[in-house]
């Protein structure tokens, strides 16, 4: 059953639920996620923002609820699939694969579409043609000069920066980003906004974010999230109004730009 | 110069070496190095570029010589038949053993490998095939191809070096294909490899496939060379001397486990005469080798090699 009401979403859980051990990180959760749109996925530390991710990608299976992508049932699927599916991750410690290069780390994303991937008969030069696509990637990250430095040897932005740049090489029809901007200094934060910006033209984004004025600049829609429930809903201006919202960042009932100044100290630290 | 290119290098002075090797040193001595070198390297692309320690790989080196031995010596197979059998029927064992291990994690992994080779051991213990304590002894050495006579130790030596040099061949080309490329990601970053789409299952059981295939042809070649298989070679002591050997020469280093193995090999020829106190001698030696150079020996050079480049 398929109406058109449902397709503008691109994401929708149904009483998404986990529970580890009797404790709940996530409860009851209906997101939805308009195809087209960024949405941002807010909340105090602990929420239960990075167990939604985890729980939308498969990498831990919900205690109850459902997951559709695009009118189907991704519930019973497994992570690898999903990522083959259009629906791509990042992690909120940035991952990279530290001991290979940036090339190499980029044209990961790339062999698999390039059936580039079970050969093990085949030098690993077959893989020099995709050395282009990679350098114009990194170059659109800022990272061209480095491109033949190991991962390891980045600093912590760009990192974030190399991450992003090998999840947009997939082409994923949406991105789950957990905290792109976390560890960045200010100048890295406004490059990294503009690229997911940019990246958002023609996907859907969802993304964690502690860094509010990023938040209020970049996203069309915000959830909040507290104690793993969904605690509010609506563009920045609604959202950050409300007493309920400003009390779970506050603990008590303060001022919105404190909340935010709070959440964005509280990332940066 | 870089990494790669000196790997080579190294590589083809080794080879130069080898050709030349039986005029100085036993052949018979130098064909077990170089089955222990090829056995060491094949377990090296699980553990050294996979990330996953097998404590069960003598079940395809011992499996492997027992097939060899028994269609060579009872059924009467050509010699190159023999090794084939025993390495086909290393890589059913291998694709079977593996879709039951692969899914577990660290030392689970180690575990069931471990339960599964001695399931194998006590197989060959027990099977009227085998030959009980007493293994297949007197596996005739043959005609390879109906027209080399591998009586002749040098000539053997020789055959052995290529099936030696051929599978070394696969490990390098594996390690250094697209394929190789995915096994590293998945051994740096499991998840991520998982988030960019990579089944990762299947890319480790194609290596533990490949591992267990090529630990099986050194087992293979190893009955025909000592026209014997025995229980030694599936005992659960093989599969820890393999795992000694690459630590030795170094894991997940091209060269490093067959310099490894050659290595003990020398080392428990040169003390046979301490008897039991071998043992204690190779544990030393081991002990000493993981304290000074802990990436192994090639490790150490190939990480002193990269420091005085920069
Ligand atoms: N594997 C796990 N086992 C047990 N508890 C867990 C597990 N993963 C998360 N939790 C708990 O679930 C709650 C939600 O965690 P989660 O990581 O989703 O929070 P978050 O909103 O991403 O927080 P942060 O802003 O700090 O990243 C926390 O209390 C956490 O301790
Ligand atoms: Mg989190």
């Amino acid at each position: 059953m398929q109406t058109p009401e449902q397709t503008d979403y691109i994401i929708e859980t149904a009483g998404l639920t986990k529970e580890f051990r009797g404790f709940t990180a996530v409860n009851n959760v209906n997101l939805k996620v308009r195809r087209g749109s960024i949405h941002a996925l807010i909340g105090p530390n602990g929420a239960g923002k990075t167990t939604c991710f985890n729980l939308i990608t498969k990498f831990l299976t919900p205690t109850r609820g459902t997951i559709h992508f695009n009118g189907r049932d991704i519930t019973a699927l497994k992570p690898a699939d999903i990522a083959r599916l259009g629906l791509v991750r990042s992690f909120q410690i940035s991952a990279t694969f530290p001991h290979l290069t940036l090339v190499e780390n980029v044209r990961l994303a790339l062999q698999r579409a390039a059936g580039l991937h079970y050969q093990f008969w085949r030098s690993e030069h077959a893989l020099d043609k995709l050395n282009g696509r990679a350098m114009e990637l990194l170059s659109d990250f800022g990272l061209a000069d480095h491109a033949h430095l190991t991962a390891v040897e980045l600093s912590y932005g760009r990192k974030r920066a190399l991450e992003l740049a090998t999840t947009l090489a997939l082409e994923p029809e949406m991105l789950l980003l957990d905290e792109p901007m976390a560890g960045m200094g200010g100048e890295d934060i406004a490059r990294v906004a503009e690229l997911i910006r940019k990246a958002a033209k023609n996907r859907t984004v969802l993304m964690v974010e502690h860094n509010l004025s990023v938040v209020a600049s970049l996203s069309d829609k915000i959830t909040v999230l507290a104690r793993g429930e969904i605690l509010a809903e609506g563009s920045y201006a609604e959202v950050s109004g409300k007493p309920e919202v400003i009390e779970a960042y506050m603990g008590t009932g303060a001022s919105t730009g404190g909340a935010a100044q709070e959440a964005h100290a509280g990332a940066t630290a | 110069m870089n990494g790669k290119n000196l790997e080579v290098l190294v590589m083809a002075g080794l080879f130069v070496l080898l050709l030349a090797a039986p005029f100085v040193v036993y052949p018979v001595l130098m064909m077990q190095m170089l089955c222990f070198a090829l056995f060491a390297s094949a377990f090296n692309l699980l553990i050294g570029y996979v990330g996953l320690l097998s404590f069960g790989h003598a079940m395809f080196f011992g499996g492997a010589a027992y097939i060899t031995a028994h269609t060579v010596k009872v059924m009467g197979f050509p010699p190159e038949a023999g090794i084939l059998a025993g390495t086909l029927a290393a890589a059913v064992l291998a694709l079977a053993t593996g879709v039951l291990a692969i899914r577990r994690q660290g030392i689970y992994f180690a575990m069931v490998t471990l339960a599964l080779a001695q399931m194998v051991y006590f197989y060959c213990l027990q099977s009227p095939y085998t030959g009980g304590e007493d293994g297949i002894q007197g596996v005739p050495r043959g005609r390879m191809f109906g027209m080399i006579d591998l009586s002749n130790d040098l000539t053997l030596y020789y055959v052995v070096l290529a099936i030696f040099t051929f599978g070394f061949f696969v490990i390098y080309r594996t390690i250094h294909s697209p394929f190789g490329q995915v096994l590293k990601a998945i051994r740096e970053n499991e998840p991520r490899a998982i988030s960019l789409g990579y089944r990762v299952d299947q890319y480790k059981l194609m290596a533990f496939v490949l591992s267990g295939t090529l630990a099986g042809l050194a087992g293979s070649t190893k009955a025909i060379v000592f026209q014997l298989a025995s229980l030694t070679d599936a005992a659960w002591q093989m599969s820890g001397e393999v795992v000694l050997m690459t630590l030795l020469g170094g894991l997940g280093t091209v060269i490093g486990p067959a310099v490894g193995a050659i290595l003990i090999i020398l080392m428990q020829e040169k003390f046979k005469t301490l008897g039991d106190w071998v043992l204690v001698t190779q544990g030393v030696v081991f002990v000493l080798t993981v304290l000074l150079f802990r990436k192994g020996i090639a490790g150490e050079i190939a990480a002193y090699a990269t420091r005085i480049r920069r």
